[in-house]
């Protein structure tokens, strides 16, 4: 049974399953608690069983299934007793979301949205087995690795102000290349410069709705404007550096005597050099994501300039849905050093801190929410409040609710593009059979999401977007 | 004896496989793995690879199995369709030697229903009665 502690926040009692250190907090409303299966909850349950888990075992109103957290976690660890886990970042390190704004208008796009789609799916592989534009010697890997979307810049993909508006602009402190094995850099060489299959996707957007005006000036967004959203990660690199490290940590957990009531969150006291390697691993495979959508929002940018001339592309924000990170908070009235884990769930820091880029401070940072294909994605603002009530976190997405096979049973592909068609959005799809799985009816709604974190003040709602056209994997 | 069985799983794919011994659970494990992905019977038995791995128990071992097959789907862009098991265990350790038939992807025959990322240890279990099963989820 869960505790109500107001509309929006629901409580998994410390007494729910043995062993939890912590009670667990549910950010939702009903209606969205009630698509939310018991499965989750007991995800919720077991991350507050880690060792030196802080205030609480966290989920977002997207929360669902996932494996070890669940997908919508938040829980941060403190640096002397807590430990660091996979589990809570994922396969998919730093799969995150960038948001390009255009000076370009919606009306004088629009005619070309079915050209420039199809460009935008040429020109950026996407896609099982795709081969990217690229190639990039074991060096300049080693040199991604370390230096992020930096190093995409340095090559020319993109300028520096990208940088200044890009979470951690764009290089996660800390990546040590040499805990990177053989087969992560295998698989990543090929894939540089590549967008992936499933929900990934690259998508024209037209401002529908301004909610802040002051803000979204700030933020450069206008109605009636064309923005382009994108949607990856680290690729086989980030998802074999989880596999590969993700064994160690299974042999870590015996050793160091932690009792796992899940073999998923595999995880290694802070400090000790399992957790090292761990975290120097992943902060390279967050630095090649960083990179990756660096160099497609460059081809992005020369695609569009192909159709309507020098076009200005200003990077917006980018943002790191799956990902673990060295943050200061206040617990328990003292600043502490900590390691915050977020799986399907953005950071969203408020005007406060000094992690917000310059041109943001006075404001927060854009908090970037991806729809499906169908429905609209938000962009949000992050407030103070969400540092006391999330550790700066909001949702990352709407979360699905119906599985892949019964959505395969359910949609067609081939429907599922005709009836957006109808809609007006065009898709183009490398993969007709991953449409299915990814119609608009598997995800809650949005909307419903993205109001209780506006509700609860975590991040108040700035812009509306919807989709006109998307190139998928 | 049915090879695997998939279970509902709300965002990525769950299955058990079943095997007479611990090699054909293997080897239907690998196969239902592929099949999630697309229909193996569509797939031609053009090249052989050969896998060697080993681990200090059946459960570890059956995880670099699975793993170690997405990592050659990955870098050989190339799909598989059966799988040629054995296994020698001695008192330290499991070795597995494999033989594995498939071919390369040609997009424009093979037709893919998602893409595997990860094989993952949530809900992992080899477990042995009178037959073999071992039951994991995928991330897609």
């Amino acid at each position: 049974m869960l505790n109500k502690v107001n509309d929006y926040i629901f409580e998994v009692p410390i007494d729910f399953r043995q062993g939890m250190r912590v009670p667990g907090r549910i950010f939702i409303s009903q209606d969205l608690l009630n698509m939310v299966e018991s499965g989750t909850i007991d995800q919720v349950a077991n991350v507050a069983t880690l060792p030196g888990i802080a205030k609480y075992s966290m989920a977002m109103p997207d929360a669902h299934l996932g494996y070890g957290f669940p997908i919508g976690g938040v829980a941060a660890f403190r640096e002397e007793d807590g430990v660091i886990s996979p589990g809570g970042v994922g396969f998919d390190i730093n799969c995150g979301v960038r948001l390009l704004r255009s000076e370009l208008l919606a009306r004088d796009v629009f005619p070309e949205v079915p050209l420039l789609v199809e460009s935008l799916f040429k020109d950026i592989p996407s896609g099982l087995g795709s081969k990217s534009r690229l190639h990039v010697s074991d060096q300049e890997l080693t040199e991604a690795f370390l230096a992020g979307a930096g190093w995409a810049v340095e090559q020319g993909y993109g300028v520096q102000a990208d940088l200044e508006h890009c979470e951690e602009n764009g290089c996660l402190a800390g990546a040590d290349p040499s805990q990177v094995s053989d087969k992560a850099r295998k698989r990543g060489r090929p894939q540089f410069g590549t967008l992936g299959s499933g929900n990934h996707f690259l998508e024209i957007q037209r401002v529908e709705k301004i909610y802040d005006p002051d803000v979204a000036r700030q933020f450069g967004l206008f109605e009636g404007q064309i923005t382009v959203m994108i949607h990856c990660g680290s690729r086989g690199a980030g998802h074999q550096i989880c596999t590969d490290h993700l064994q160690v940590l299974s042999q870590a957990v015996r050793k160091y005597g932690i009792d796992l009531p899940d073999r998923q969150l595999a995880c290694a006291p802070l400090g000790t050099p399992e957790a090292n390697r761990y975290f120097g691993a992943m902060a390279a495979a967050a630095n090649y994501a960083w990179a990756n959508r660096q160099i497609i929002s460059h081809w992005t940018r020369e695609v569009f300039s192909k159709y309507f001339g020098e076009v200005r592309m200003d990077l917006v924000y980018d943002v790191a849905h799956n990902v673990a990170k060295i943050e200061e908070h206040d617990v328990d009235g003292s600043r502490k050093k900590l390691y915050v884990h977020r799986k399907g769930a953005t950071r969203a820091f408020g005007p406060s801190r000094e992690e917000v880029p310059l041109a943001y401070r006075s404001v927060g940072q854009p908090v970037l929410i991806p729809g499906s294909m169908g429905t609209p994605s938000y962009v949000l603002c992050g407030q103070d409040r969400a540092l006391d009530l999330t550790f700066g976190s909001a949702c990352h997405g709407s979360g699905r609710i119906m599985s892949r096979t019964q959505a395969k049973k359910t949609f067609q592909g081939k429907q599922v593009k005709a009836n957006l068609l109808k809609k007006g959005i065009r898709v183009m799809a490398a993969e007709p059979a991953i449409l299915a799985e990814e119609a608009p009816e598997v995800y809650k709604p949005s909307r419903e999401v993205v109001d209780v974190v506006h509700n609860l003040g975590i991040a108040t709602k700035v812009a509306q977007l919807v989709p006109l056209g998307v190139s998928k994997g | 004896m049915k090879p695997f069985e998939f279970l509902e799983h709300t965002a990525d794919v769950k299955f058990r496989a079943f095997g007479l011994t611990p090699e054909e659970m293997l080897g239907n494990a690998a196969l239902a793995m592929f099949n999630a992905m697309i229909d193996t019977s569509k797939v031609r038995e053009e090249r052989v690879w050969e896998v060697d791995l080993s681990g200090p128990d059946l459960e570890q071992l059956a995880y670099s199995w699975l793993s170690e097959l997405v990592y050659l789907f990955d870098v050989e862009v190339a799909v598989f369709s059966r799988f040629e098991v054995h296994l020698v265990q001695s008192e330290s350790e499991w070795k597995l030697h494999a033989r594995i038939f498939g071919e390369e992807i040609d997009g424009r025959r093979h037709a893919f229903e998602c893409q595997v990322k990860a094989v993952t240890l949530h809900q992992f279990e080899v477990s042995h009665n009178d037959h073999w099963t071992m039951q994991t989820i995928l991330d897609v």
